[in-house]
């Protein structure tokens, strides 16, 4: 089983796929949490800010890995993407509007507390996260049993993502995100020391733990029936094994929680998670959509090249900025919590005549030589310097007319012209 | 195996859907709503980082005061932005999964490189805006940092895709898809995008700059005015009328390149019926299918303008078969728009920055601060009418010269459902960002113990 060029993309897509399911999956599971706010110890208005704070620094980074996971499958496998796209067009579309409506609702309330209107907003956020992950989730369904054949719209559009595989797969990523939610948002509390919430949001970690669990059961029932190939993969080699992981790692949460061990669990519960989608890809190896292996489905060897070291180089720089992320807002640096006071350092200073002057006789020289090779060069490096040169104009005249006005020559607003 | 792809990208390449125009309307439409806010992902960081740093430098807590404020609104819109960037991601393939299919793999690495800017914005916008007062203050500003380079190679990377759609190369066509493939010189080495990025890095800081300082202005006009209401003016304002000249100059060069490239986009633009030497410019007017009527002639321009000769032979509609051809007054007309608002914000650009440069104050009239607040509006306007230009004066070509729009649409059904939900969804979006904004601008100053408002 070696891997071959054309599989590592796919490698870059699935563990994009993993961390979408466990990051955004936990936001979205937080969204489902503020609709099912009260019954608990903590009361609703507290849950529903601890959900929403909770996520606050986190979500658009956590939602990127959506877009990471297009546009390397488009680079890559082209008419997978393409042929999916055009035959699931009515999940991807329900799944696309959930993500407006989420994103806007969340923006919308998370800049303003306690505003009027909120309520209505709130619980658009709170179905647009049911929605979207049960969308995308039918989506996965429709790959992974085989109903989506390579073409433009070449499959059916209803029955290929509304079919019991789907369905099921659809309920259990509301579920799962429900669950890792539940247990980082306990984690979340207990770092805060909110004992009720903590007490709370343990519960419904423990509650939801045994949800997802129970539908992973029924889901392996269903595709026994409904997808037999699938099934099969699940249940040999690698599938078996990945499985086993998930099972395993999820029955660990579980007790984890049970103990306030919130840390561990934390890491056991995205565990859990990641293993159903490695079990999920090597149950279907080599194949990507019916009649479709994943070597006929790469594009050429140069494409898959530029994406292997666009994505290499890109994350050099993504993960140790992913790591300060997740540093500062798991040590509670960025919790919104009352602030030491900023620092105030010394006066103005007093704007300098003569760097004024020089400034000034550049802006002019950079502004003529940019206009002139701009408009009159053809040789492309002449035509590049003057555009340079438009920038360094634009810089310093900006420095320039944003030093301090004379307040004495102020103009007056008309209505205080008296 | 070239046979299974053979018979796939044929399976992904006919097709007969009834629903085309809607499909390019509601592509226009999601790309109408992420463009505006694409430009607050490329010049609002700057001018947030712009006022820390003075802050930092002068210790004056007015500007902490509005770096702070600013940022709370950056984080909204970039919200905004990024779910309405993921709607066009998804349209891609919703829309044009043949084009997706066979040429993805050309230009695919332009979003690969792109998603990575997203991933560093993202994050440190996050760091950025919860860290106010949480991290040291240089720490704070080095945060931002970040955010503003990803804002603009995020912009540069989608562009070069857009530069390459209009300007194709780097593969071999075979059987209508692209194979032989050679994604960093199709992108990177190509002479096309360029202009188009450099054009809409400043249009980022019209638009931006234009809308902020528009709030001010608004503000004068209503008789607030004091120190805070000044400088928040005067940043955002100066940005934008620095940019609003100098875009005349990059526009210019778009056009030439145009020029070189696109002569039929060239053609249409201006609406030029026969291939013509020493060609007239005409402005205003309408083409009726073979010459402008009714507009204002100016003789040789074009040719003076587009190849710097006033006797340069340019190429009329004329030279191509109408299926060929775009929709002449639509691309016209969305020309001669940007190009008239081009104008007035440049002069608006200048007058202020004569007024601050020359007597180093603030203009007094009203009629200024009106005109701002106008400004706004037209160069979202502009905006809109620049990509128009770009994208309605490619058609019929999806990949100029490569690919038709008719060939790359998809088969699926429900187009104009899709097309009228998203409208409804669309006009929710506006509505709540102005709520927002609006309860925005009314959340008192915090630390408004200097009285900013009123000093
Ligand atoms: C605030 C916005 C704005 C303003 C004031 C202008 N433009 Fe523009 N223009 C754009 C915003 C824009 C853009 C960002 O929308 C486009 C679309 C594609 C591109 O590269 O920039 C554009 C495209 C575009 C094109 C087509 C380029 C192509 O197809 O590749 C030309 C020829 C011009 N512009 C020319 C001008 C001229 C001569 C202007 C001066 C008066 C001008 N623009 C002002
Ligand atoms: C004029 C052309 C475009 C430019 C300059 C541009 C630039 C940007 C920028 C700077 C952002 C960051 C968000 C923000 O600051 O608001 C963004 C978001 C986004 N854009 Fe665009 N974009 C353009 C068109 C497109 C197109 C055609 C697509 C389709 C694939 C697209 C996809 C996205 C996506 C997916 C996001 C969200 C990224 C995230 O999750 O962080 N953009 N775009
Ligand atoms: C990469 C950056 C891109 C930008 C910034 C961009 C920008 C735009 C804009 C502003 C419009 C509106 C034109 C109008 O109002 O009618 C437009 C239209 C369109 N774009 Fe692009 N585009 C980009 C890439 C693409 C891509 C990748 C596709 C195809 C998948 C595409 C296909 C179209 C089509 C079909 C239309 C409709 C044209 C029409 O209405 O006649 N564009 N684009």
């Amino acid at each position: 089983m070696a891997i071959g060029m054309a599989e590592i993309p796919m490698a870059f897509i699935l563990a994009g796929l993993a961390a979408y399911t466990v990051l955004a999956g936990a936001d979205f599971g937080a969204g489902l949490w503020t609709l099912l706010a009260g019954g608990g110890p903590a009361s609703r208005a507290k849950i529903r800010d601890h959900a929403r704070h909770a996520m606050g620094p986190v979500w658009e980074a956590n939602h990127v890995w959506l877009i990471f996971v297009l546009v390397v499958c488009w680079t890559a496998y082209p008419v997978v993407f393409g042929s999916i796209m055009s035959t699931l067009a009515i999940p991807v579309f329900l799944a696309a509007v959930g993500i407006i409506l989420r994103g806007a609702s969340y923006a919308l309330r998370g800049q303003l507390e306690a505003a009027r209107g909120q309520h209505p907003i709130e619980n658009v956020f709170a179905l647009s996260s049911i929605l979207t992950p049960f969308a995308l989730g039918t989506v996965v369904g429709a790959i992974a049993s085989g109903r989506v054949p390579v073409g433009n719209a070449a499959g059916d559009p209803v029955t290929s993502w509304l079919n019991p595989t789907s369905v099921v797969i659809g309920g259990l990523a509301v579920a799962t995100g429900g669950y890792l939610a539940a247990v980082y948002l306990a984690a979340d509390a207990h770092r805060l020391g909110e004992r009720t919430l903590e007490v709370d949001f343990r519960a419904r970690a423990l509650g939801s733990g045994l949800c997802a669990g129970g539908l992973a059961l029924a889901a392996l029932a269903v595709v026994r029936s409904d997808a037999a190939a699938l099934f099969h993969g699940l249940t040999s080699d690698g599938g078996i094994a990945a499985v086993g992981v998930s099972a395993a790692a999820g029955l660990t949460t579980l007790f984890l929680v049970w103990r306030r061990r919130f840390g561990p669990a934390r890491a056991s519960a995205a565990l859990a998670v990641a293993a159903i989608v490695a079990g999920w890809a090597l149950a279907q190896r080599p194949r990507v959509l019916p009649g479709l292996t994943i070597d006929q489905a790469a594009a050429s060897r140069s494409s898959l090249l530029a994406t292997i070291i666009a994505v290499a180089c890109g994350a050099i720089l993504l993960v140790p900025s992913l790591l300060l992320l997740f540093r500062l807002v798991l040590r509670g640096h960025l919790d919104p919590a009352a602030a030491p006071g900023a620092t105030v350092p010394a006066a103005p200073h007093a704007p300098r005549k003569r760097q004024t002057h020089l400034l000034a006789a550049f802006a002019a020289a950079t502004f003529l030589v940019g206009t002139g090779a701009t408009v009159l060069a053809d040789a492309g490096w002449a035509r590049a310097l003057g555009v340079i040169c438009l920038f360094a104009c634009a810089l310093s005249t900006f420095a320039l007319v944003t030093a301090e006005p004379d307040p004495s020559r102020e103009a007056m607003p008309p209505r205080n012209r008296g | 195996m070239t046979a299974l792809l053979a018979t796939a990208g044929g399976a992904l390449a006919s097709v007969d859907q009834d629903y085309l125009l809607q499909a390019r309307q509601m592509q226009a439409l999601s790309l109408a709503v992420h463009i505006p806010l694409v430009c607050f992902g490329i010049a609002f960081p700057a001018m947030v980082l712009f006022c820390e740093w003075r802050y930092l430098r002068t210790g004056d807590t007015l500007f902490r005061v509005l770096a702070r404020r600013w940022s709370k609104v950056m984080l909204a819109l970039f919200a905004v932005g990024v779910v309405t960037g993921t709607i066009l991601s998804f349209e891609f393939g919703l829309l044009w999964p043949a084009f997706m299919a066979n040429f993805a793999n050309v230009f695919g690495l332009g979003f690969t490189l792109e998603g990575f800017s997203f991933f560093i914005e993202a994050i440190f916008i996050g760091i950025y805006v919860y860290g106010w007062d949480r991290l040291p203050p240089r720490l704070h500003f080095l945060s931002g940092i970040p955010v503003a380079i990803a804002g603009v190679t995020g912009s540069l990377f989608v562009i070069s895709v857009n530069g390459w759609m209009n300007h194709p190369g780097g593969f071999t066509l075979q059987e209508g898809r692209a194979v032989n493939e050679h994604p960093w010189s199709a992108l990177f080495g190509n002479s096309f995008f360029w202009h188009e990025f450099a054009h809409m890095y400043f249009a980022g800081y019209i638009v931006a700059g234009f809308l902020v300082a528009g709030a001010y202005a608004w503000a004068f006009l209503r008789g607030r005015w004091g120190r805070y209401e000044r400088t928040a003016l005067t940043v955002a304002l100066s940005a934008a009328a620095i940019a609003a000249p100098l875009q005349v100059v990059i526009g210019d060069w778009a056009a030439r390149e145009v020029a070189s490239a696109q002569p039929t986009k060239l053609a249409a633009l201006e609406g030029l019926g026969q291939t013509t030497q020493g060609a007239p410019e005409h402005l205003l007017g309408w083409y009726n299918g073979h010459d402008v009527v009714y507009g204002i002639e100016i003789p040789r321009l074009l040719s003076l303008l587009a190849f710097h000769d006033p006797n340069a032979t340019v190429q009329g509609l004329n030279a191509v078969p109408i299926s060929d051809q775009p929709p002449v007054n639509v691309v016209r007309f969305s020309f001669q728009t940007m190009v008239g608002i081009g104008t007035l914000l440049a002069l608006i650009g200048v007058v202020y920055l004569y007024i601050r440069l020359r007597h180093r104050r603030l203009p007094g009239s009203p009629w200024f601060y009106r005109a701002v607040v106008l400004a706004g509006p037209l160069s979202v306007i502009a905006l809109w009418a620049g990509w128009t230009t770009t994208e309605v004066g490619r058609q019929p070509w999806i990949i100029y010269h490569v690919m038709r729009t008719t060939d790359a649409v998809t088969e699926a059904r429900g187009i104009p459902v899709g097309y009228g939900t998203l409208i409804v969804v669309y006009l929710a979006l506006a509505a709540g960002v102005a709520w927002l904004l609006r309860r925005f601008s009314r959340v008192p100053l915090e630390g408004d113990q200097d009285g900013y408002r009123d000093g």
